[in-house]
């Protein structure tokens, strides 16, 4: 158990690409945070950085309350789970998950006893003489996890470990995992390039974009106040409306092509800002009233629970998620954006205007 | 599965004639003919020979310069295989290290495996020569006079390190891709558990090597007793003298020198059976184990 400092940290690859930017981070003891962003931004580089795979290029690191920069994996007290899981093929599943405590110089029976609790844990048991390769996706997942938790590290690290399982396996494995670190109370951090995931999972999320962090925050303040045009447009499925606008110092909202369709009550900042309006707050009605845009209907999505109307406003593609019991009117379209359901962003730094 | 089919059943047999009668007319043949003269004692000249049973080979076991030579063979052998493959797998292991430099290394050691055999032996031979020869000169440093082809312990030392020289570097490629074929995520998986860089290569990356490793043993024990003909041919120049060599040259030098068939037949027909044992222990083991996947 144990909190987690990255301060200032950056990565320099030795072919010279710079993979992260200055982070700062503190993780509190027990603490799920997931890192979430797109493929190639940093999240593997940043979690191996943690966990002593990657040399750190400048920053300091500490876990629990000693600096690691310079100490071995070993050393650092951590265990991680890997996206393909990386077991040992040529050992069954009990030794799989013996072999970091025999390193330790741990009495057997003490080893015996964590393997076994493990297994328990992880409905394993009957599987503790089979080598890796006669078991499933889901198993060995499973031994993976098995081997993390036997070690009782201060700190678990995960890179994208359920992204070699199909979908329901990975949702199965998702309330588990978050289950057992519940329980265990271990500070864990969890790389994914699923918002879904992000989402569900993290007590916070980190979003990072091109080795930079976008935005630290809860599931529900990443999602209801994304700091940037880019949060807002990553998280969330269907992915925010984007509109291009201006605000101007009275705090009018005025869309290219549209006109106004709303007033800020006060703003700091004036000037081409981009707003976005999640799918799910903007409602449809077949009369032209207050600010209400017409809205030109191209086809529907049924999802069951849902449904996503898909269209224009003016010349911008715009997305409707109607509730199921929401019929889409007949006739010609308006869509209502709420202002107090708008995001508003300087459209040169994509940064949230705060109002 | 998509299968083609003949449309005449002679045609697959047609196709297989070329090499059927490759196997045929340079194997099964000569090692049928081989097993028949075993039992004949040759006429020195050439006309014909008597039936003798089983005691060209009871002449074999009985011959102490047989069992002298059988005794070196089984040394130069475990030496050639257990210095070539360890030395193999040190280079490797290292190039396996820096793997930007790996392909103009992995290159250099291939130049020596582009050698062939007679010409590795005389450049092996050059290197032991009397008088100027590199390591000749760098035991004269040390008061040690050496020399190949008349001292028989000189002339082994000689032999072995040539073939091992000549192998080193197919042991190396082989080595080398079966470390780069061990995911990187296995060894991360270990670093973070293990602590000990020797300890994880003798848990983890050797076991994954096994495969490899036991492929490379088999090649190298067959390498020894038979690929080594050219290099001890080049440095006896056909005249053993009270040299060392192995049982392979043995049958050449009783058969082409001593013009002794039966003899030198019987030696063969017993190689023959070695080989076949070795082969058979190998199948045995990869249908065993071994592989993980
Ligand atoms: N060893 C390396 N040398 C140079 N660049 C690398 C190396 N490893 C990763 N990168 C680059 O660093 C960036 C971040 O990689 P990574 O952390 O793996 O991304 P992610 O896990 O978010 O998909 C990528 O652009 C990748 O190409
Ligand atoms: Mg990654």
């Amino acid at each position: 158990m144990a909190h987690v400092s990255l301060k200032a940290l950056e990565k320099i690859y030795p072919n010279g690409y710079h993979a992260v930017h200055g982070t700062d981070l503190e993780i509190q003891d027990g603490e799920f945070i997931v890192l979430v962003g797109p493929s190639g931004c940093g999240k593997s580089t940043l979690l191996r950085m943690i966990a002593g795979l990657e040399d750190i290029t400048s920053g300091d690191l500490e876990i629990g309350d000693r600096w690691v920069n310079d100490l071995d994996p070993a050393d650092r007290d951590i265990a991680m789970v890997f996206q393909n899981y990386a077991l040992y093929p040529h050992m069954t599943v009990y030794n799989n998950m013996a072999y970091g405590l025999r390193n330790r110089k741990i009495s057997k029976e003490d080893i015996d006893a964590a393997v076994r609790g493990a297994a328990d844990m992880l409905n394993l048991n009957d599987y503790l003489d089979r080598r890796p390769s006669q078991l499933s996706g889901g198993q060995r997942q499973r031994v993976a996890m098995g081997r993390a938790i036997v070690r009782e590290p201060a700190l678990f690290l995960f890179d994208e470990p359920l992204s070699n399982l199909d979908a329901k396996l990975r949702n199965q494995m998702r309330i588990e995992i978050r289950n057992l670190q519940k329980k265990l109370g271990t500070t864990s951090v969890y790389v994914t390039h699923d918002q879904v995931e992000a989402m569900t999972m993290a007590d916070r999320i980190v979003v990072l974009n091109a080795g930079q962090i976008e935005q630290i925050g809860t599931p529900a303040e990443i999602y209801h106040q994304p700091a940037s045009v880019f949060v807002a447009s990553f998280m969330g499925a269907p992915p925010m409306n984007m509109l291009e606008a201006t605000l101007n110092g009275a705090g009018a909202i005025e869309v290219a092509g549209l006109g106004a369709i709303g007033a800020l009550n006060s703003t700091p900042y004036s000037g081409p800002v981009k707003v976005g309006i999640r799918p799910e707050k903007v409602k449809l009605s077949n009369r032209q009233e207050g600010d209400n845009q017409p809205f030109i209907h191209e086809f529907t999505e049924e999802l069951g629970a849902a449904r996503l109307v898909h269209g224009r406003l003016g010349d911008m593609p715009f997305v409707v998620n109607l509730h199921q019991e929401d019929m889409i009117p007949e006739g010609a379209l308006f869509a209502s954006l709420p202002v107090e359901t708008l995001h508003v962003f300087e459209a040169d730094t994509g940064k949230r205007v705060a109002v | 599965m998509k299968r083609a089919a003949f449309t005449h059943p002679w045609m697959p047999v047609l196709l297989l004639i070329p090499q059927l009668t490759i196997i045929v007319f340079f194997f099964y043949w000569p090692a049928v003919e081989a097993l028949r003269s075993s039992f004949y004692l040759q006429d020195p000249f050439g006309f014909g020979g008597t039936f003798v049973g089983l005691e060209n080979y009871f002449t074999l076991f009985q011959n102490k310069e047989y069992l002298r030579i059988s005794l070196f063979t089984v040394i130069f052998t475990l030496s050639v295989t257990f210095f070539s493959l360890a030395f193999g797998l040190v280079f490797a292991v290292k190039a396996d290290k820096v793997l930007r430099g790996a392909s103009t290394y992995k290159t250099m050691l291939m130049w020596v495996y582009a050698v062939a055999p007679p010409v590795a032996g005389l450049l092996g031979v050059s290197l032991f020569y009397q008088g100027h020869g590199l390591i000749t000169q760098i035991f004269a440093l040390f008061g040690y006079e050496f020399v190949v082809g008349v001292n028989y312990k000189d002339t082994a030392f000689a032999m072995i390190a040539v073939s091992i020289w000549k192998q080193v570097p197919i042991n190396f490629i082989f080595f080398l891709s079966g470390l780069q074929s061990v995911p990187r995520s296995i060894r991360e998986a270990a670093m973070i558990e293990n602590g000990s860089p020797f300890n994880r290569f003798w848990t983890i990356t050797f076991p994954l090597l096994a495969p490899t490793a036991f492929f490379l043993l088999i090649t190298n024990i067959t390498y020894s007793l038979f690929d080594t003909f050219g290099v001890i041919d080049v440095m006896l120049r056909s005249e053993p003298g009270n040299n060392p060599m192995t049982l392979t040259y043995k049958v050449y030098v009783d058969g082409f020198r001593g013009n002794e068939l039966g003899g030198s037949s019987a030696q063969s027909v017993i190689l023959m059976v070695l080989v076949l044992a070795l082969t058979v222990f190998q199948f045995r083991l990869i249908e065993r184990r071994i592989h993980y996947t």
